[in-house]
């Protein structure tokens, strides 16, 4: 168990270090310090409090966006769906504390969440059941709804919630915001939010969904084997449907929560959003183990925090951060040359061995 | 030493971590000799097969090809040497006639173009030399299991291989494929080709081959001339003990009909693979459906499961009627499957014994409750069956996927017969597993019926329906054309009825 677990954390923390490689190599051809823009990133990311509050809410979004990738992808699905999904959060969460400003905070958050949530699951939904019944290929369906909701969601901004001529929405009444003045006097006026907290109690629901219910275990099976689920009596179709909800769900409250605790409104937008796509990498580089998604959004969102201050500190331009993200990326998705190079490794140091031992 | 060997292995060890597959293994092939690698899965065949055609290199020790020291690095170098291997699976590729199948990776070249004709008459010559009978126009998928094996056969030959290879060659095939099979066998061993025959079937050994080396454990047991040796002896060797080859049959009460099967019509894919079939199961009676893989068997028990819905047709087990229920409605109506599958649908490889033996449970009380598991019971049910079934692992959270194929069926078995059906359905239950699990899963499914439930034996080794059937009956083109009383009958008329040709009527 030891050993497996180990050999777990290897392969990330080795894509990580040879992701940040790569931006040195890159940064050294280009006559860049890498030495002086990895501390400047550092400090920019976490460097003190304010900082320390950016990055972690910035990275709460993250979580569950890579939860929801998680759970599609437990179940055999890769739902590329996040950004249609959190868009929609974001959308409903926005739409329901405007809706209801009279409503005592707490409900009203409660509710701006739910409705967030439900809107994205039920999203997520339409490609579970197009899969489910007509075998539809998800990951199509996904791309697909990814712009059907960004345009549907820029179009009903503008005729819905924006005063005419405008991009955005109204603001929401503070008592809706998860951006207290708590959070914000203890982190220097950061957009720290209660968001944070939120998804570090869903991740432990999220690992609890898996190991100790039903439902989970019936994805968990399906993903792994459709066709021994089936004969062991898995209501398959209902179980990727479930998968793709919850998905969704997850997806949508990470839009809902950076609706409430980040924007504080809605606007028009001309991309989809890349919280949504950064979320498969998030969960890809852990695994896809709830509590890794954790710490493999932490370091996202420093890269993507402290990559700001890259260009303040020095004539360094900030996609040198980009380029090391992507090169984790890329190391992550070639996994198995780290797994084939620690293979190779520990074969050589067993002949040694055994020839020591002649 | 001897000098005339064609392959000499020489103190051979492999070892996987601390665990010794082959533990100082010596073996000699002479030239125009069968030699026939009897074990149990597990035993360490494979692995030693493995190493002479390359795929694995031995810890310690050395292999002689002709006499001269070989590294066999990669499978190209056994090639190179003339050796051969037709593995248990084919690796042959569907799309692809049989010709371009044989020439793949070796094709004659005619400038930048592949010269077909050139192959096509090299392969006729050696066809007609070993009489064997291919059709090289034809696409793989659409040739029977037997021919596909001739490809392979073919491959070696047109390689230049003189020393074949065999891994469990006659698993799929049925008595007349595997006659055809020892004859060509025969006529390679004539040609002054030598033969390395891996099996765990006594008989074939007898039939065929002219030596025998028992592997148990990694270790040799002994090699020993097959004209010499009877079967018991062979199979004690193998076993370690004395193996208990016949079943004793008792008397049941066969009054209730447990399952009833009426017209039923069941269709794959557009295609017509169960027409108008009609059986009964009664209570302590054990019903074995022979045929030839392909047949419409495995849609019928798809059918019967709840996993593919019936056309028409009625299923009832004790008056209940099943068709087009759900597979978890039939299971709780008390049908239990032993899938023929057990790698991909019996079993969910990468979950552990105790969730696999709650595969079919987990969803109510004790293994759950309120939508929860509860992982407490889950293992101490894991627990419970590994030491009731005898399912050899190191702890009830082992994957699935770390037992050997025999313990593997165990857990299947041990999960089905545990649900107490009132119907068991084992189609294949021993498939690839060593005679010792195969030993103890027929005593369990014997059990079953002297219980007085209904069991239907759906499987491709005539032996197994032989010896376990209260009455046969015979499936081609997804009707039953005939039905065998197993006392009477013999392997070649069953064989017979399996290809589809009516019975010969007893005369008087």
């Amino acid at each position: 168990m030891q050993i497996k677990s180990l050999k777990g954390l290897m392969i990330p923390l080795l894509s990580v270090i040879a992701g940040f490689l790569v931006g040195a190599i890159v940064m050294l051809i280009f006559g860049y310090d890498p030495l002086q823009n990895y501390i400047n990133l550092f400090i920019g990311s976490l460097g003190d409090i304010y900082s320390i509050g950016e990055t972690l809410r910035n990275m709460t979004p993250l979580i569950l966006t890579a939860l929801g990738f998680a759970v599609a992808s437990k179940a055999g699905f890769f739902n590329i769906g996040g950004p249609g999904q959190y868009l929609f959060g974001w959308f409903g969460g926005i739409s329901f504390a405007l809706a209801f400003p009279h409503l005592p905070g707490l409900i009203l958050i409660i509710g701006s969440l739910l409705c967030g949530a439900i809107l994205g699951g039920i999203w997520s939904m339409i490609a579970g059941v197009l899969r489910a019944y007509f075998g539809t290929s998800e990951v199509i369906t996904t791309i697909m709804l990814n712009y059907i909701s960004l345009y549907f969601i820029n179009y009903a901004i503008r005729s819905w919630l924006a005063k005419k001529g405008n991009d955005s929405s109204p603001n929401i009444v503070a008592k809706a915001s998860l951006n207290t003045p708590f959070l914000k006097s203890i982190t220097n006026n950061s957009t720290f939010n209660w968001g944070f907290f939120i998804a570090l109690v869903v991740v432990v629901l999220v690992w609890l969904y898996f190991n100790k219910t039903n439902s989970g275990f019936e994805i968990k099976a399906v993903g792994i084997n459709e066709t021994a689920s089936r004969y062991a009596g898995v209501n398959v179709k209902q179980t990727i449907i479930v998968a793709m909800l919850i998905s969704g769900l997850l997806a949508g409250l990470g839009g809902a929560i950076d609706g409430l605790g980040n924007f504080q409104n809605i606007s028009v937008s001309n991309n989809l959003p890349d919280v949504g796509f950064n979320g498969m990498a998030v969960a890809l580089l852990a695994s896809e183990n709830p509590f890794g998604i954790i710490f493999a959004a932490l370091l996202f969102s420093a890269l993507q925090i402290g990559g700001l201050s890259i260009s303040v500190y020095s004539n360094t331009p900030s996609e040198i951060v980009d380029i090391v993200i992507a090169s984790i990326i890329f190391f992550v998705g070639i996994k198995y040359l780290f797994e084939w190079l620690l293979a190779k490794k520990r074969h050589h140091a067993q002949t040694k061995l055994s020839e020591g031992g002649r | 030493m001897a000098e005339n060997y064609v392959v000499e292995m020489q103190h051979i060890t492999k070892q996987f971590g601390n665990y010794k597959a082959n533990n100082d293994i010596s073996l000699q092939l002479k030239k125009g000799e069968i030699l026939a690698l009897l074990g149990e899965n597990g035993a360490g065949k494979s692995t030693l097969m493995r190493m002479l055609s390359g795929l694995l290199e031995p810890t310690s020790g050395q292999i002689l090809i002709d006499g001269q020291p070989a590294h066999l690095n990669d499978p190209r170098d056994a090639k190179k040497l003339g050796i051969g291997m037709v593995h248990q699976h084919f690796m042959l590729i569907p799309a692809f006639s049989v010709l371009e199948n044989i020439i793949l990776g070796d094709e004659p070249t005619k400038g930048i173009k592949i010269n077909f004709q050139k192959a096509a008459k090299d392969i006729q010559q050696l066809a007609a030399k070993y009489h064997l009978k291919i059709d090289l126009k034809a696409k793989v998928r659409d040739i029977t299991v037997g021919m596909q094996q001739r490809v392979e056969i073919m491959k070696a030959l047109y390689r230049q291989a003189h020393i074949f290879i065999f891994d469990e060659p006659t698993a799929a095939l049925t008595p007349q494929e595997i006659k055809q099979l020892i004859k060509i066998l025969r006529a390679l061993a004539n040609e002054g080709n030598s033969v390395i025959f891996i099996t765990h079937k006594l008989k074939e050994i007898k039939e065929v081959a002219d030596r025998c080396v028992v592997i148990r454990n990694g270790k040799v047991i002994d090699a020993v001339k097959v004209s010499e040796t009877p079967e018991a002896a062979l199979a004690e060797m193998m076993v370690g003990r004395k193996v208990n080859l016949g079943i004793i049959k008792q008397e049941t009460d066969q009054s209730q009909k447990i399952l009833k099967v009426e017209n039923l019509t069941v269709e794959n894919h557009g295609r017509l693979k169960v027409r108008n079939f009609n059986l009964t199961v009664h209570s302590g009676e054990i019903v074995g459906v022979a045929g030839v893989d392909g047949n419409g068997q495995s849609e019928l028990i798809a059918a019967l499961t709840g996993l593919i819905k019936s056309k028409s047709g009625i299923i009832k087990l004790l008056n209940q009627p099943l068709q087009n229920l759900s597979a978890r409605q039939i299971s709780q109506a008390g049908v239990g499957c032993i899938p023929e599958d057990r790698q991909n649908v019996g079993l969910i490889l990468p979950l552990t014994i105790a969730e696999n033996l709650v595969l079919k449970d987990y969803y109510h009380q004790p293994a759950s409750r309120h939508g929860w598991l509860n992982y407490a019971a889950i293992n101490q049910h894991g627990r419970q069956l590994i030491k009731d079934f005898d399912i050899r692992s190191q702890s009830e959270k082992e994957k699935a996927a770390d037992l050997s194929g025999g313990n593997q069926q165990k857990v299947i078995v041990a999960r089905e017969i545990a649900a107490q059906p009132k119907l068991l359905i084992a189609a294949n239950p021993t498939r690839g597993v060593d005679i010792g699990a195969i030993e103890y899963i027929h005593e369990k499914i014997m059990a079953q019926r002297n219980a007085g439930r209904g069991v239907l034996l759906v499987s491709f080794e005539l032996d197994e329906i032989l010896k376990l059937s209260d009455r046969i009956v015979v499936m081609h083109e997804g009707q039953i054309v005939g039905e065998l009383d197993p006392k009477t009958t013999t392997s070649e008329e069953l064989g017979l009825m399996m290809a589809g040709k009516k019975p010969v009527m007893q005369k008087g």
